[in-house]
């Protein structure tokens, strides 16, 4: 491997930050330029994530690109990036998203304190990249603490009305998650000294580590050191997905968040959380994720038809597709933990075509909140003959969202649902009205802002259709809706080999250690 | 079995989505602006690219006829669509001698109904979209029986489903019909569900999903034995997804409000091709199928059902589609019926015979539609006969046809679906009954549609009578040409019994369909009951014929119309509120659906789980303001706790440690 294609990851990761100080340092009359410096930063994170792409090799299953600087060696803490088939299409979808976002989701009057918004934006970028990268445990956890101090701010500072009673509880829900597992991390690193004579937090060596476990009763699991350091991960990571009961945080903190919040929230950090999973708990406990399977599928099942009624019921529309993130969150739950290669794949995949979707519909409902400003779902009614291209675009993320065949949603659900059938058919049966109730509260949300009579509420005939930005947004969605839909295989062979590899070792390891 | 690569089968797929992206991309561009196309060119460009569809269908027709093997196919196999995981799914595109059959009747009658409909929506302003939503609708459906595996046809079944909605829903600014297409696209879900669940099983227990697979491992007497105790669930839930898509009881609701969309849609989505679907796919599944009595008993005893119930409902309705809409109903619950007694090739015959008079009837409540200014209202009608010479002559046709008249085609595949049902092993006798009464039935309501609109006294207001107009050739056209489809397109299935006096003709669908779907030997005398093919067929057909003239004679003498409806009181108001389904739909589906949701987010979510973060962090709070107390800023009280801190943790060391 030459140098320059192992410092690419790191460029990655730290182009934002440097983009950041950039930020910081222009001078006030030069900060109506912020926006375009922040679209720049977002274009050239995407042709980093594009020599990416071209570099990856993707017949290999291990981890590439491997940056290594050492931090703190006698720890066995070290600044480690590497990638591999799973992290690669989300650290695609990271840089794809973000100039979408930023083009699409800017508000068009003022904004105030610019500056700091613009760097949060970078920072959490920047954080973002480095947990997908980082294959050192401690560094995953620093960059995963990095990331919820942008968003607690952006919420904070440039929410709703309830902003505070909402970043505050998004903040505390992730921390006493995040606390937990800084105690297993050091745990795990404690341990692998006696395992390799010093101590690592290299994930590749951590997770060859075997721990005690005994099913044969849920007493004894539950004495098992596995089964703690596997729910003290799988905690931290299952709030951020968000798994019910632990779903509270969401709903408030997209309905406060600025549009742009919104989004990252939900097509990306999200994803932290079962990237998680996929990355962590599961492999690195695989025993105690196999016995405790059948809970977190259940969960999931709940989860999808929990997170359905609740959107059903909702008038505010940013709230619906909250809960609607929700719903679609649990069939990557039930994915992971059905320990069937099919299904994995379709997990990894349902992450990406999420983060589209999702994405798509709260720059959808940001377009309406900028021109309008509400949200509520009755305000609304009969735009698609005033903003037809707004109408086209959101039935393609509404298409997109109840997973119809030829869109993304399709190539995610389809395989985890047909995996985890091979397991679980009773669960997958019930996941399955999910596909129903979805259909049921995306074509209500539609109807009830695009067709019908013309709403009499608000003066809307002279309401302007996208403009040139936010059609470029919607367009490079578009085409990854349909463009994954019909040829998922042009965008994930890539991630083949990794899967491969990472579905026989799980299922091995999970059932013979 | 001779497989021969082709490109025939993708190029009839595509044509109809270049036009889609025509009308719906490109024509928008140039024009700058949506709702700009003109409408001959928008109907041009459309119609344009599903006829090319046609002529490569025939191209493809021919190819197969002149093939030498058995069952001769045209394949394209473009690229994997998934593959990972041990899941392959190639997007495998074929046409047979079942799916051909099929490409034609679609391409064919939607290049009429393009035709048509170029005429007919000229004055809509957004007729753009809808020429681009109507080749989207072709699309999807050549893919539904071009896919040569389920995951295809579900993706061609779930896409017509989308069109369906779209065009449903096409004047979208009244919120009945917005609602029309969000209830077809909701309850069409719920059979997907069930088609899933069919498509999920079959993996588990074959591990493929191919059509061509299926169908060969089927042969295979090992794997036969292995599928048989799973072959029921399997079945009826496939057969879950068919009652949505195909508008059957329980989920046949979907259908009659779906008439709100423009009429060339209802001709060629709701009675020619998309609710058709789930006849396709069990007469292409047959081999499955066949391994489920009590399945096939299911589908036997509810597509009887419905065609019954579904005809009862049409006769008393007032609205010319809603009629048509409930015959649908009933005439595809004839097909299932025929499924369901392992006719699966008379299926397909009538399949195709009502796709030819049923679009013609639409097409042709279409053309009456357009002459009384959006009228829908058969009450205000009557006496158009003078007024709609071509309507009228090309209705009558396929109302005989319909009805069963003698040598219509409606005729040869309906007399033989009743006579299957006691003929082949798989028959019931009771259902025969049934059969016929619905079979006379359909005659009487059609005769009663002919009277309302036709015949009898001229209930037209003057204003729409000043106005009222014989439809431009365009749409007469293709009312002519399905008028001969509906008229001849029985001689392609000429029973045995009739074909030896006709100097030895060939019943040629039954032949063609074999290699695909197998011929079954239809006894001359019932096994079932014991009658006669020639007594059923004879009998039938005075049945048929006493049936229609009955409901034109009674229905047009229009003061009978209201006495003879009062006469039966509650009972027509029972029909014509459609045995009040929807409103029971509505007591035991959508209100609780409604109030579980309610109780979900106002409820569970904001007390239970929500009330238990806040409950946490007022708990807190209230422990920390207690703490507070022992901020005192005293330091001699700081240093006693210290002290007693320290005792503490070394007390603790020590139990640890030591």
């Amino acid at each position: 491997m030459d140098s320059t294609s192992s410092t690419l990851l790191s460029w990655i990761v730290f182009t934002p930050m440097i983009f950041a100080v950039i930020a910081l340092l222009t001078p006030s009359f030069m900060e109506s330029k912020l926006r375009t410096l922040t679209l720049i930063q977002t274009l050239v994170s995407a042709v980093l994530g594009i020599m990416l792409y071209m570099g990856f090799d993707g017949t290999s299953s291990t981890m590439q690109m491997v940056h290594f600087i050492p931090w703190l060696p006698d720890w066995g803490i070290n600044y480690r990036v590497g990638i591999d088939g799973i992290s690669l299409p989300l650290v695609l979808l990271t840089s794809f998203i973000s100039p979408a976002a930023i083009l699409g989701t800017w508000p068009h009057g003022e904004l105030k304190k610019e500056k700091f918004f613009v760097v949060l934006i970078m920072a959490l970028q920047s954080g973002m990249y480095g947990t997908f990268l980082s294959t050192d445990l401690f560094l995953f956890y620093f960059f995963w603490e990095i990331v919820l101090i942008p968003m607690f701010f952006m919420i904070g500072i440039w929410g709703g009305k309830d902003r505070i009673y909402a970043t505050i509880k998004f903040f505390i829900y992730t921390m006493i998650g995040s606390l937990l597992m800084l105690v297993a991390i050091f745990w795990l690193i404690h341990s692998s000294q006696e395992f390799f004579g010093q101590p690592t937090a290299n994930m590749a060596q951590l997770s060859q580590m075997s721990f005690g476990f005994d099913g044969s009763s849920l007493a004894n699991a539950f004495r098992s050191p596995q089964t703690y350091l596997f729910l003290a991960f799988a905690l931290a990571f299952v709030i951020k997905v968000p798994m019910v009961p632990f779903h509270t945080w969401l709903p408030d903190a997209h309905v406060q968040a600025p549009t742009v919040g919104s989004v990252f929230l939900a097509a990306v950090l999200l994803k932290l959380g079962t990237y998680g999973l996929m990355r962590i708990a599961i492999p690195f406990f695989p025993q105690a994720a196999l016995y405790f399977s059948d809970f977190f599928i259940l969960m999931g099942v709940i989860g999808i038809i929990y997170g359905a009624f609740c959107a059903l019921s909702q008038t505010d529309f940013k709230k619906l597709v909250a809960y609607s993130s929700v719903s679609h969150m649990g069939y990557i739950m039930v994915g992971l933990f059905s320990f069937q290669k099919v299904a994995i794949a379709g997990s990894l995949y349902q992450m990406i075509n999420h983060g589209i979707s999702a994405g798509g519909l709260f720059m959808i409902v940001g377009f309406l909140y900028e021109r309008l400003h509400t949200r509520n779902l009755e305000d609304f009614g009969g735009l698609a003959k005033i903003v037809p291209l707004m109408a086209i675009a959101f039935m393609i993320m509404t298409l997109s969202s109840v997973a119809l065949p030829g869109s993304n949603g399709f190539v995610g659900e389809f395989p985890i649902l047909l995996g985890a059938f091979q397991v679980q058919p009773v669960f997958v049966l019930f996941a399955g009205t999910g596909v129903i109730l979805g259909a049921i509260y995306a074509l209500k949300a539609y109807q009830m802002v695009m067709l019908g009579p013309k709403t009499t509420r608000h003066d809307v005939s002279h309401l302007h259709d996208l403009d040139a930005k936010e059609i470029i947004a919607m367009i490079t969605l578009t085409i990854f809706v349909f463009g994954i839909g019909f040829f998922p295989r042009t965008f994930f062979w890539k991630s083949d080999a990794t899967l491969e590899e990472y579905g026989t070792t799980v299922i091995q390891k999970s059932r013979n250690p | 079995m001779e497989t021969m690569n082709s490109s025939l089968p993708l190029l009839i797929l595509l044509f109809p989505l270049i036009g889609f992206f025509f009308n719906g991309v490109i024509m928008p561009l140039a024009y700058r602006g949506f709702a700009k196309t003109p409408a001959n060119t928008a109907g041009g460009i459309a119609t344009f690219f599903i006829g090319l569809s046609f002529v490569l269908s025939l191209f493809a027709f021919v190819a197969l006829k002149g093939a030498t093997g058995n069952d001769p196919s045209l394949v394209t196999n473009c690229f994997d669509w998934f593959n990972f995981g041990g899941l392959v799914i190639p997007f495998e595109l074929r046409i047979d001698k079942l799916s051909g059959l099929l490409v034609m009747i679609i391409t064919g009658i939607g290049t009429l109904i393009h035709l048509y409909s170029t005429s007919y929506m000229h004055d809509d302003e957004c007729v753009g979209r809808y020429f681009s939503y109507l080749n989207l609708f072709c699309f999807n459906m050549l893919l539904l029986v071009l896919g040569n595996n389920l995951p295809l046809l579900f993706f061609g079944w779930e896409g017509v489903g989308l069109c369906s909605y779209l065009l449903i829903g096409f004047w979208y600014t009244d919120t009945e019909k917005a609602n029309a297409g969000k209830k077809a696209f909701i309850v069409n879900r719920i059979g997907d569900l069930g088609f899933l669940i069919g498509m999920f099983l079959l993996f588990r227990e074959l591990g493929t999903l191919s059509l061509t697979s299926i169908n060969e491992l089927l042969h295979n007497p090992d794997v036969i034995a292995r599928i048989t105790p799973h072959a029921t669930l399997i079945c009826l839930s496939l057969f879950v997804g068919a009652t949505g898509k195909s508008a059957q009881i329980p989920l046949y609701v979907w259908l009659p409000d779906a008439m709100s969309g423009p009429t060339p849609v209802s001709a060629l989505i709701h009675a020619a091709t998309m609710v058709t679907a789930g006849v396709y796919m069990i007469a292409r599944l047959n081999p499955l199928f066949e391994l489920s009595p009590v399945a096939l008993q299911v589908i036997a005893h509810t597509g009887a059902l419905t065609a019954l119930f579904a005809g009862t409902i049409a006769i008393a309705q007032t609205d010319i589609k809603k009629v048509l809409a409930y015959s649908t109903v009933s005439q595809l619950g004839f097909m299932f019926l025929a499924c369901g007694v392992g006719a699966y090739q008379t299926a397909v015959f009538h399949l195709m015979t009502h796709a030819f008079f049923k679009a013609l009837l639409f097409l042709g409540s279409g053309s009456v539609i357009h002459a009384c200014h959006h009228e829908q209202d058969m009450t205000k009608m009557g006496g158009l006969k003078k007024y709609l010479p071509h309507t009228h002559v090309t209705m009558l046709i396929g109302s005989l046809a319909i009805s069963g008249i003698p040598f219509f085609s409606g005729f040869f595949s309906k007399d033989e679906i009743l006579y299957s049902t006691i003929a082949l092993p798989n028959g019931i006798s009771y259902l025969f009954i049934v059969g016929v009464l619905t079979a006379a039935l359909t005659a009487v309501y059609t005769g009663r549609m002919m009277a309302l609109t036709f015949y009898g006294k001229e209930r037209l207001d003057h204003h729409t009578k000043e106005h009222l107009h014989e439809s431009p050739g365009m749409m007469t056209f293709p009312l002519y040409v399905l008028a001969g489809l509906a008229a001849l397109g029985g001689f392609l299935g000429v029973p045995h019994l009739m074909g030896d006096y006709l100097g030895h003709m060939p019943h040629f669908l039954s032949n063609w369909l074999d290699p695909i779907v197998p011929a079954k030997h239809l006894p001359l005398v019932g096994v079932k009951l014991p009658l006669h093919e020639g007594v059923v067929m004879v009998g039938s057909s005075i049945i048929a014929i006493a049936a229609y003239f009955a409901g034109v004679k009674i229905f047009s003498r229009v003061l009978f119309v209201t006495d003879l409806l009062k006469g039966f009181g509650p009972v027509h108001k029972v029909l014509a509120n459609k045995y009040y389904i929807d409103e029971l739909y509505h007591q035991i589906v959508v209100i609780p659906v409604r109030n579980i949701s309610k109780f979900s987010s106002d409820v569970v979510d904001r007390y239970v789980f929500d009330g238990a973060v806040n409950g946490l962090g007022r708990s807190v709070r209230w422990m920390s303001s207690g703490l507070r107390g022992l901020q005192t800023g005293d330091l001699q009280t700081y240093g006693i706790m210290m002290l007693g801190g320290l005792l503490l943790a070394m007390f603790f060391i020590f139990k640890v440690f030591i």
